[in-house]
């Protein structure tokens, strides 16, 4: 019995450890939607997101007239045949509501993937450089950060004129700093990491670094960047539609329809009425995901230290 | 142990204490038992996990959130614990009862000056009101520490002093209101030895003149071997043999703690360590019986099933083990592949010559010379900031910004890792000290080696999941682990991962950065038994970089001492230790805590 237990006998030390608890590790990203889709927030902010896109998605389908068919004298309360009213020039409000919704998601969606892949990218860059690479990228990012989103866009459009494209690319580039700047900050302390060092001693390839040791790493502030830009997308892309640079009349868009009715709303509301809501829910639900996201991130990640 | 008697004058008196989770019947430590007289230190002794910090901070009536005292009695001069409102425990917090943190960088305010901190806490319990009193007084506490008391050191703020002066303004302000009890919960873990050794010095004779109950928390057997008056052992948040310090040091009767004695690396003489394989169960999944059965030779059906009784083995000495008789009769394991089993080659592998390293402006090594022949091991010994890291650094590529020369196999090689040629990268692996942070969290263990060998093409034709296999087998895991995440693996489990990514490349060099510094004494004591027979196997050659002199002794060929970024001397290791050549080594052997020098000491007073 009083054999030396060496090495060899301890060769099955993994199976005995504590068991861990099971998760889904390999997708850190997927763990944390998972989690926060537990929070009530969360819930309530995916219901409200959801139901405006229900409304962007299918409303086109259901719609009782054509978003141009003229229904009723302008600004005509509700009837039987256009519940909520005519608007300033005669056409069905609910039609132009439910038609108006597609173009105002898709841009922000377009706009915000755009930003966060372009920022995530000069953030990482920036973090994993730690040379004058590293000041050249940030110190055009606070350029660009030294004014508002808004400006850009209006100088672009005011350029090269209306073009839906170039709001999408123009709102994308200007959240790029924005996310750069977050992204860089959690890669910073990813960076100083021993693991880094150990690939770096091994010769591996500087893109690999970037994007198998850093980028898993920074899942958390990623996913909360998603959608905080999300929603500012949202805002952006509504007002300047409403300043009348987003789709032309006589097109269906929310924005515009804002634009289009104000001057009558003591007369008929619910042009105003029916697209403001739509926007407010939105942006106060993919808030709230957004909120429930990071609550989720930060408690998986104290969990794992 | 003597219970009537002692019950009286004991400082300290704990009674079957338990702490457990809240809202749940899983304990962290259970049936903890012990007293404390004036001016005796307990040393309680333990492994991380173990409970030697829940049981510490029980004393100062505090327990972390989450837990709960399900049970027993603390009593601090006679008065119950549990019976004290939480404005009476305030007041008893500094004042009767004081602490002695692990960290002094953190425990100290940086934003006050420490004649402001030292004040404070005199204020607090204060029973003379006058300021010019207390100042004499703050004085005085920094005098007992042996620290100046000028205006000038109390007007400095905790930045400006050295971590071995910021560990004594910590102990002045612990002492600062006569404590009849004081908890040091690892105070000089962070610490050189020659620091360690001074506050060793300070914190004894401060308890032996004021007469005050120390509870000594330390995972460092040397430690409190020379320091404690009695001993405790903790595993598994149970206190499983405990006595006087010769009785536990000497005769060593739990099975746990003879195996734990026998990891100890010790600076008195030459021998090999030996780890303790398995895990320590963690609350909430201990084993049913005796908590160390599953790691335990000697265990027996009767270990199965109940946990072994407190029983006496004489004068006091306790021990919680049905196979005492069979522990005591047997010979500790002897370690394998270290100690003078090797053939060192004639070829130089690794020469550095003349390495002169800057960070910024200032230099770091000045003239730095090391030789590291075939299958040899070359330990770089020094104390913080000596310049040893940065050797090791500059001979991996990491720290790119030196002159002289580092040849590998008599070939010069370029500064920086990037420069040097796949081969050359390749043939210099490096172990990073912390296992916690050398391995990418979102990386499984199979996808982390599996890449290395491919980057070496290393991976030969076949299937490159049976050479991560393989690598895995090589540093006792099992192939499995390949599936692991670094989170679901122990310390020491991750940096025999470390070590594997390392020797997947197939080097013939391999940087060991102070790899055992983070792991428990078992733990280390198993990594230094795998590199022994992993250097026997392969032929590989070690550039060891530690603090640890007592470390050397069993792994080292020859050893080289740096300090101030200059060598002081270099050769063989049994000379380094038998026959020191520089002050400068003699000092760093002098302030070694030792256990067999402690109970030589104590013992050896002729008749």
């Amino acid at each position: 019995m009083t054999q030396p237990q060496t090495v060899e006998q301890a060769v099955d030390l993994v199976p005995e450890a504590p068991p861990a608890p099971p998760r889904l590790q390999r997708f850190q990203w997927l763990n944390i939607l998972r989690n926060a889709a537990r929070l009530t927030r969360t819930r309530i902010g995916l219901g409200m997101v959801g139901l405006i896109l229900v409304i962007a998605l299918f409303g086109p389908l259901v719609a009782p007239h054509s978003p141009t068919e003229f229904v009723a004298a302008p600004n005509h309360g509700p009837t039987s045949d256009a519940i909520f009213g005519a608007d300033a020039l005669g056409r069905d409000v609910f039609s132009r509501f439910l038609h108006g919704g597609l173009t105002v998601l898709w841009m922000s969606g377009a706009a915000t993937v755009l930003g966060v892949v372009l920022g995530t990218a000069i953030g990482l860059i920036a973090a994993y450089s730690r040379n004058w690479l590293d000041d050249v990228l940030m110190r055009g990012n606070d350029v660009v950060l030294a004014f508002p989103q808004i400006i850009f866009v209006l100088l672009a459009v005011a350029a090269i004129g209306p073009k839906l494209w170039l709001i999408v690319v123009t709102v994308g580039i200007t959240h790029a700093p924005r996310v750069a700047r977050v992204i860089r900050g959690a890669a910073q302390q990813i960076v100083v990491r021993d693991f880094i060092k150990a690939e770096e001693v091994a010769g591996e390839r500087r893109s690999r670094i970037i994007m198998e040791g850093l980028l898993p790493n920074v899942t958390s502030p990623l996913l909360v960047e998603l959608g905080l830009r999300m929603t500012f997308s949202i805002g952006l892309i509504a007002a300047i539609s409403f300043l009348g640079f987003g789709l032309q009349p006589p097109a269906a868009d929310w924005g515009l329809m804002i634009n289009e009715n104000r001057l009558s709303i003591t007369v008929m509301p619910w042009g105003v009425l029916l697209p403001v809501l739509a926007i407010a829910v939105l942006t106060v639900g993919t808030n709230l995901v957004t909120d429930g996201i990071a609550r989720a991130a930060i408690r998986l990640d104290r969990t794992n230290e | 142990m003597n219970a009537t008697q002692t019950t009286q004058e004991a400082s300290v008196e704990v009674i079957d204490l338990r702490i457990g989770l809240t809202h749940s019947d899983v304990d962290v430590v259970d049936q903890i038992d012990f007293r404390i007289r004036p001016g005796e230190v307990l040393g309680l002794v333990g492994e991380s996990g173990s409970g030697k910090t829940t049981v510490g901070m029980a004393l100062l009536g505090h327990v972390r959130s989450g837990g709960e005292v399900a049970g027993g009695i603390i009593r601090i001069d006679g008065r119950d614990l549990s019976s004290l409102g939480e404005g009476e425990l305030r007041r008893l917090r500094g004042g009767v009862v004081s602490y002695i943190p692990q960290d002094p960088g953190t425990s100290l305010n940086p934003a006050l000056r420490i004649s402001t901190q030292l004040e404070e806490i005199l204020e607090a319990h204060a029973t003379d009101g006058a300021a010019d009193q207390r100042k004499a007084r703050v004085r005085e506490a920094l005098e007992e520490v042996a620290l100046p008391s000028d205006d000038e050191f109390l007007s400095h703020y905790p930045h400006q002093l050295s971590g071995g002066q910021q560990q004594r303004v910590a102990i002045a302000m612990a002492f600062a209101n006569r404590p009849h009890v004081i908890v040091c919960d690892e105070p000089t873990t962070g610490l050189d030895v020659t620091t360690q050794a001074r506050v060793l010095e300070t914190v004894r004779d401060l308890c032996r003149s004021h007469r005050v109950a120390a509870l000594y928390v330390s995972h460092d057997l040397a430690v409190i071997a020379e320091l404690a008056d009695r001993v405790a052992v903790m595993y598994a948040g149970r206190i499983i043999e405990s006595g006087t310090r010769d009785q536990l040091f000497a005769a060593p009767a739990h099975p746990y703690t003879r195996r734990l004695l026998r990891a100890v690396p010790d600076i008195a003489g030459k021998r090999s360590v030996v780890g303790i394989p398995g895990h320590a169960a963690l609350p909430g999944s201990r084993p049913q019986g005796c908590y160390f059965h599953p790691r335990c030779q000697f265990a027996g059906e009767d270990s199965r099933t109940e946990f072994p009784p407190v029983a006496d083995i004489g004068d006091g000495h306790q021990v919680r083990c049905f196979h005492v008789a069979d522990a005591l009769r047997s010979t500790p394991p002897e370690g394998a592949g270290q100690a003078d089993r090797h053939k060192v080659g004639e070829e130089v592998v690794l020469a550095v010559r003349d390495l002169n390293a800057h960070y910024g402006e200032s230099q770091i090594l000045f003239d730095v010379g090391i030789d590291v022949h075939h299958n040899e091991c070359v330990a770089l010994v020094g104390e913080s900031g000596s310049g040893k890291t940065t050797t090791a650094r500059c001979v991996a590529g990491l720290h790119a910004s030196w002159t002289g020369d580092i040849g590998l196999h008599g070939e010069p090689l370029a500064p920086s890792a990037r420069q040097r040629s796949g081969d050359e990268r390749r043939e210099i692996q490096y172990v990073f000290q912390n296992p916690y942070a050398s391995l990418n969290p979102r990386a499984t263990i199979g996808q982390t080696i599996a890449r290395r060998l491919k980057l070496f093409d290393r991976a030969g034709g076949g299937d490159i999941g049976a050479r991560v296999g393989e690598c895995l087998e090589r540093v006792a895991l099992s192939a499995s682990a390949a599936s692991r995440f670094p989170d679901q693996l122990s310390g020491g489990e991750r940096q025999r991962v470390a070590i594997a990514r390392a020797l997947a490349a197939e080097p013939a060099v391999l940087v060991c950065d102070e790899v055992t510094s983070a792991l428990d004494v078992s733990v280390q004591a198993a990594i230094i038994e795998l590199l022994g027979e992993l250097r026997t196997e392969m032929g590989l050659s070690l550039l060891f970089i530690t603090h640890d002199l007592a470390l050397i002794r069993t792994i080292a060929d020859r050893v080289t001492v740096i300090t101030e970024g200059r060598v002081v001397e270099s050769g063989p290791c049994e000379q380094i230790f038998t026959s020191p050549g520089a002050d400068y080594t003699r000092e760093l052997l002098a302030n070694t805590p030792s256990i067999e020098v402690a109970l030589g000491q104590a013992t050896a007073p002729s008749p």
